[in-house]
């Protein structure tokens, strides 16, 4: 009778344990199959050469056979001329450090609007803070680029804030925002706003106001106390929103192409015209490829702060 | 109950001296929040080197009375005063006070040396004062060994003792403490007790303490408050509130009592009887205030001081005129080991609760279940409340 009930409980929790394998295992199935194995293409794509056929690459390996010698060989050819291009082509390195600087401002831009955005919204009635963080949500309602093309419409030249500055007598004549690294900053910081509110506004409600009150009563003045208790306090919240902007914002493409200037520089459009304007996939792979690596500091910086938060034991 | 007060019988008793003026005033303070009042124009005096407990249930009022303290809320109405000065518009990093939190509030991004020596940053002393009296508040609640670490590293009992560090390192003259020891278990708290009334008296600190737990209130304080639904119900010393509760909430809220409705048959001087029917017989309280006859009373008698006895002439019961007796069958004992508490039904139906101390040890019990009874008392033993 014991035995059997033994076996009965080790067979259970051997399906238990094959249970959560699976349940593990799936979604990684599903990376594996939609992340890895694409990139993993891209990855091989950007050591081809560029060939005027469908598709523009050479392949990697080749099966030769010399007939009149009777041998066959595997050729593999890799060729690493495109990373050398990106290294040795200005527009290449122009364009990253562009791209770097945009989403930095962007971010930057980000943290000042959404900070006190977030610590309001934290610090109001409970009762309100759903509504508001509703508002904060709202705009995805609607599709991203209905909003882009709508500040088209508010920053072009006889658009709404040109005529509005014409009207109040600040401008004598309309004001060209459209087309240039301004409108850029001004889409972007629209676009990722929310990105940044989000993951601010978890960790400033979750703060216990009982710190701010046991600073005040140690005799610490509230803007002392911002600074010594909930700014370092934010600080994983500043880390998380900061990268939730700064990683998708190196490679946008959207906001840049169609708020941006002729001479707005940045990668993602640079892709986009290796891609599809010259049709070379393997340079346009490394580019992407060394996109990856640029972002994987960020990554790794997030993952540390994470890890270490994790430690303190929130 | 915790009966024994282990406050020394030489102490000062400032509040039964006109000439002393109190250090600190609250005049006819009243709270609101919307409809609801919270504090009900509560007047108090509290004096230096008091350990003065705020007690009462949830919702009485306390808490909010100490956040006025502290300057976390502004009075609605009244005037508060701490050390003669008006407290009204000085915000909390200007006052006097320092306060231990519930939660303890500890800074977690701080380590335990950090979250000490904050308050004496903010006052600009210099860093090698600062260290040497953060090591000293840390060698007095004996955590010199855990100044490196961070309070989620610490257990329930350090962190509260990292708490009083951190708010008696600025040596206020009045300290501020919100359920100080809710948060630990039944041997830590009592232990914590004794270590808290030796600090306060070590450093001669005013202590108010808000709690909810009576044997608390009762162990440390010099005097208590008690307070229900925002206004104070009596003020007196841990003895007064337990011997001669003014009024029926005091009198149930603190220990466990017996009440007895009745009506005023005859006072004489300071004595008084009380024919209650629920009792089954008249009550002769002596220094009792004088209610006129007639009127309807409740004599309170706390279970202690009721004696048990199967035989019907027990000793030590008064006169044989039948005040002061009455019998009953035993339905219900509990046996705590140093003590048993009896539940007796007295013939009216009246459930009387009465504790004895377990004197000689014994398996079996000379009073057990379904015995009749004879529950006696001496006049001392009741009080008389008026409704």
């Amino acid at each position: 009778m014991r035995t059997v009930v033994s076996i009965l409980v080790s067979g259970l929790s051997r399906i238990g344990l094959w249970g959560r394998g699976v349940v593990v295992a799936i979604p990684y199935l599903w990376l594996m199959l939609f992340f890895l194995v694409p990139f993993l293409i891209v990855f091989g794509i950007s050591f081809s050469e560029s060939i005027i056929a469908q598709p523009p690459y050479s392949s990697l390996v080749e099966w030769l056979t010399d007939e009149d010698a009777g041998t066959s060989k595997l050729q593999v050819l890799l060729n690493i001329s495109n990373y050398f291009r990106l290294g040795g082509d200005d527009l290449y390195i122009l364009a990253y450090l562009n791209s770097l600087r945009i989403a930095a401002v962007t971010t930057l831009l980000c943290l000042a609007i959404g900070y006190p955005m977030a610590y309001a919204i934290a610090k109001s009635e409970p009762s309100r803070r759903g509504p508001l963080m509703m508002l904060v949500i709202l705009p995805f309602w609607t599709s991203f680029l209905i909003r882009i093309y709508a500040w088209i419409g508010i920053l072009k030249g006889n658009g709404v804030i040109s005529n509005l500055l014409e009207w109040t007598g600040i401008t004598s004549g309309p004001v060209e925002i459209l087309y240039s690294d301004w409108a850029v900053y001004i889409g972007m910081t629209y676009c990722y706003l929310p990105f940044m509110v989000l993951p601010l506004y978890s960790t400033l409600e979750k703060m216990d106001p009982s710190l701010l009150e046991a600073a005040a009563d140690l005799g610490s003045r509230p803007f002392k106390s911002f600074l010594s208790i909930t700014l370092p306090l934010s600080l994983p919240g500043i880390v998380a929103g900061s990268l939730l902007v700064f990683i998708p914002a190196v490679g946008e493409f959207v906001t840049p192409e169609l708020l941006g200037g002729p001479d707005t520089l940045m990668i993602g459009r640079v892709l986009w015209n290796e891609f599809f304007a010259n049709r070379d996939w393997p340079v346009a792979s490394a580019v992407a490829i060394a996109l990856l690596l640029v972002l994987v500091v960020p990554i790794m910086i997030f993952q540390h702060v994470q890890g270490k938060q994790a430690e303190a034991g929130r | 109950m915790a009966g024994q007060p282990i406050r020394k019988p030489t102490r000062l008793e400032p509040w039964q001296d006109a000439g002393q003026t109190p250090y600190v005033r609250i005049e006819k303070v009243t709270k609101t929040f919307g409809d609801f009042v919270a504090v009900d124009e509560v007047s108090l005096s509290i004096y230096r080197n008091e350990f003065f407990a705020l007690l009462g249930g949830s919702g009485s009022g306390k808490t909010t009375l100490l956040r006025m303290l502290a300057g976390f809320e502004q009075p609605t109405e009244g005037k508060i005063f701490i050390d003669g000065v008006d407290m009204a518009g000085i915000p909390p990093y200007e006052r006097p006070v320092n306060m231990m939190f519930q939660s303890y509030a500890l800074f977690p991004h701080m380590t335990v040396e950090q979250n000490v020596a904050f308050g004496l940053k903010q006052d600009g002393v210099a860093k090698a004062e600062i260290r040497d009296r953060v090591a000293e508040m840390l060698g007095m609640v004996q955590l010199s060994a855990f100044g490196k670490r961070r309070p989620h590293q610490l257990s329930g009992g350090q962190r509260q003792r990292v708490a009083l560090a951190r708010s008696l390192v600025k040596r206020p003259k009045l300290l501020l403490l919100d359920e100080p020891l809710g948060a630990l278990d039944k041997k830590l708290r009592e232990r914590t007790q004794f270590e808290l009334v030796n600090i306060q008296e070590k450093l001669g600190v005013t202590f108010i303490v808000v709690t909810h737990d009576q044997e608390e209130a009762m162990t440390m304080s010099s005097r208590i408050a008690v307070m229900n639904h925002g206004v104070i119900a009596q003020v007196g010393t841990p003895t007064e509130i337990y011997e001669y509760p003014h009024n029926r909430f005091v009198a149930e809220f603190i220990g466990s009592i017996n009440m007895f409705d009745g009506r005023v048959v005859s006072t004489d001087g300071d004595q008084v009887i009380v024919a209650s029917e629920e009792a089954g017989c008249e009550l002769l309280i002596a220094h009792a205030t004088p209610a006129p006859a007639g009127s309807p009373v409740s004599v309170a008698i706390r279970p202690e001081k009721i004696a048990l006895s199967k035989d019907p002439v027990a000793e030590g019961a008064p006169s044989g005129d039948g005040r002061n007796r009455t019998t009953g069958i035993v339905r219900e004992i509990a046996y705590l080991g140093d003590v048993s508490i009896y539940l007796v039904q007295l013939p009216t139906g009246k459930t009387v609760r009465v504790t004895a101390p377990n004197v000689t040890r014994r398996t079996e019990m000379p009073i057990t279940w379904e015995d009749e009874v004879t529950l006696t008392w001496r006049p001392f033993a009741g009080v008389v409340l008026t409704q």
